[in-house]
């Protein structure tokens, strides 16, 4: 029989201990970014790699949303006559809110992921371990040009899930709703702000390096051979998810 | 600053240093993981061109010391003295800086799956050193010819044997101009020839580049045949130690044990 208050006690320590690796990590990512020049093309390749890999997944993800938006606000406007308000509602809560919070949501899944497969492979297999024996800081080498890509792709990857959900809100709005193409994007217009798509974008920065930070920090640590590999990913993806939550929650109490 | 200087001075006093002098000297070295004491009171002498074998059962400790030294762990207590500096004693990056003469090679070969054989060789040389592409290909080519290997530099890791991995691993080692050496059993999960080729590999190195080896296996023949000093680790401690005549003949039940690789109470 576990005793409740040790249980809550363990916990409570190794969730502090996370936090504080976490931040150490960040800090040491951050000093290591000196050397981002040196490694411009190790940085493209893993920008490359994200954005080919989350591209179609996020296409459809976010087409998805916006036409389904419109199919569950539509009705209900429609009963007060205020339909055309679509326009205004899917691309204000596209860029600031399901553009940033689903797109980092995916890539946490795909890329986050694989950051931690991969790095963790390296650990368990020891190559971690030669590059320290040649002089190679593994956060400079592995984490610094996964957390620079991820940093810079997610806003690009936002702004194109942001398009593509506005684009299928228009498509659903027209064909449901009868309202014309032009006048949802005039509603558009009038009510969306360049200060909401930065506010997402804002958020999709800092849902990146979380999940860059979240996925180096899982793969260095791994242990257990191939089954640590699996047990470290499936954890890092829970704790990106927690962690974009969280965030997402205090980044908009923030600016309200 | 004082710790600086002094650190200086013992590594220039180090360079000019005798062969044989005493290269890394282990005292009393003790590591736990958890509940788990994996190191008692460890005590090794490893001198400067010389190759000392440790030897000992499976997880008995060995590949958890070879890591103390390269820095890899960091000791419960004791002293890890290196050229005259205890560097349990001093800051990482000067710790570091005595260790950039130190290579291993460790048991799985560890080469970077994503790179090549070339650029795996020569990974080190462009990450630390920043030299010129031209100069780390060269540089890489003639240490995988010392190793005979510059047939397969533009393969990937996957494409080579168990034995090509180990050699390019010592050629990655090489790549550094090492003085010290550590392989983390180098000839395990090989065939006798290709076991018998990394040992005259090692012997041939030691040879021309006075290099200090420590080797980790529980080959004893390969032990025999490359060591000058052995030391056999049992249950996390050193029982026995001398060179390889002495060894053979030494008394202790546990060592004869695994010499004549008879089983028994003791292992």
């Amino acid at each position: 029989m576990v005793n409740p208050l040790e249980y809550i006690g363990r916990n409570s320590l190794n969730l502090f201990q996370l936090v504080g690796e976490l931040i150490q990590l960040f800090i040491h990512t951050l000093y290591w970014c000196k050397q981002a020049l040196r490694n411009l093309d190790k940085i493209f390749y893993f920008m490359v790699r994200m954005g080919v890999n989350t591209l179609p997944i996020a296409s459809f993800t976010s087409l998805f949303v916006g036409m389904v938006m419109v199919l569950q606000t539509g009705y209900t406007l429609e009963k007060f006559g205020m339909a055309e308000s679509l326009g205004a509602i899917v691309p204000i809560a596209m860029a600031r809110e399901l553009g940033p919070v689903l797109t980092a949501l995916l890539l946490a899944g795909r890329i986050g992921a694989a950051i931690t497969a991969e790095i963790g492979t390296m650990t368990v297999s020891e190559e971690v371990d030669a590059l320290k024996t040649l002089g190679i800081n593994p956060i400079g080498y592995l984490a610094m040009p996964r957390f620079l890509a991820c940093l810079f792709m997610l806003p690009v990857l936002v702004v194109y899930a942001d398009v593509v959900g506005i684009l299928g809100g228009a498509v659903v709005t027209t064909a449901y709703f009868q309202i014309p193409v032009t006048i949802y994007f005039d509603r558009m217009a009038e009510s969306l702000e360049v200060i909401d798509i930065i506010k997402g974008l804002v958020k999709a920065a800092v849902f990146g390096v979380t999940i860059a930070i979240v996925g180096c920090r899982y793969g260095l640590k791994t242990s257990g051979g191939a089954a640590g590999v699996g047990e470290a990913t499936t954890r890092s993806v829970v704790c990106s998810f927690v962690s974009i939550y969280i965030l997402n929650y205090f980044i908009t109490r923030l600016w309200m | 600053m004082l710790i600086c200087l002094d650190i200086h001075i013992k590594l220039f006093h180090y360079t000019v240093m005798d062969v044989n002098e005493v290269e890394i000297d282990i005292q009393k070295l003790n590591k736990s993981f958890n509940s788990l004491h994996v190191l008692k009171d460890v005590d090794i002498e490893i001198r400067r061109a010389e190759t000392t074998v440790i030897i000992g059962g499976s997880g008995t400790g060995k590949s958890v010391l070879l890591k103390h030294i390269m820095g890899l762990l960091q000791p419960d207590s004791g002293r890890i003295i290196i050229r005259g500096v205890d560097v349990t004693t001093i800051n990482s990056h000067e710790a570091e800086k005595l260790r950039n003469r130190f290579a291993m090679v460790f048991q799985s070969s560890a080469l970077l799956h994503s790179l090549t054989v070339a650029e795996n060789v020569g990974l080190g040389l462009k990450e630390q050193h920043r030299l010129p592409k031209k100069q780390i290909n060269e540089i890489a080519m003639e240490k995988l010819k010392l190793v005979k290997m510059e047939q397969k530099y533009n393969s990937m890791p996957e494409e080579l044997s168990g034995g090509m991995k180990k050699r390019v691993a010592i050629a990655r080692a090489l790549a550094m101009d090492p003085e010290v050496v550590l392989y983390d059993e180098p000839t395990s999960g090989l065939d006798p020839i290709m076991a018998g080729n990394i040992d005259e590999l090692i012997l041939e190195l030691k040879e021309k580049f006075k290099m200090t080896s420590v080797v980790v296996t529980h080959d004893m023949e390969s032990a025999f045949y490359i060591g000058d000093h052995i030391c056999m680790l049992y249950q996390g401690r050193i029982i026995e130690e001398g060179d390889p005549e002495s060894f053979k003949q030494s008394e202790n039940k546990i060592v004869k044990q695994f010499i004549t690789r008879h089983g028994g109470a003791g292992i």
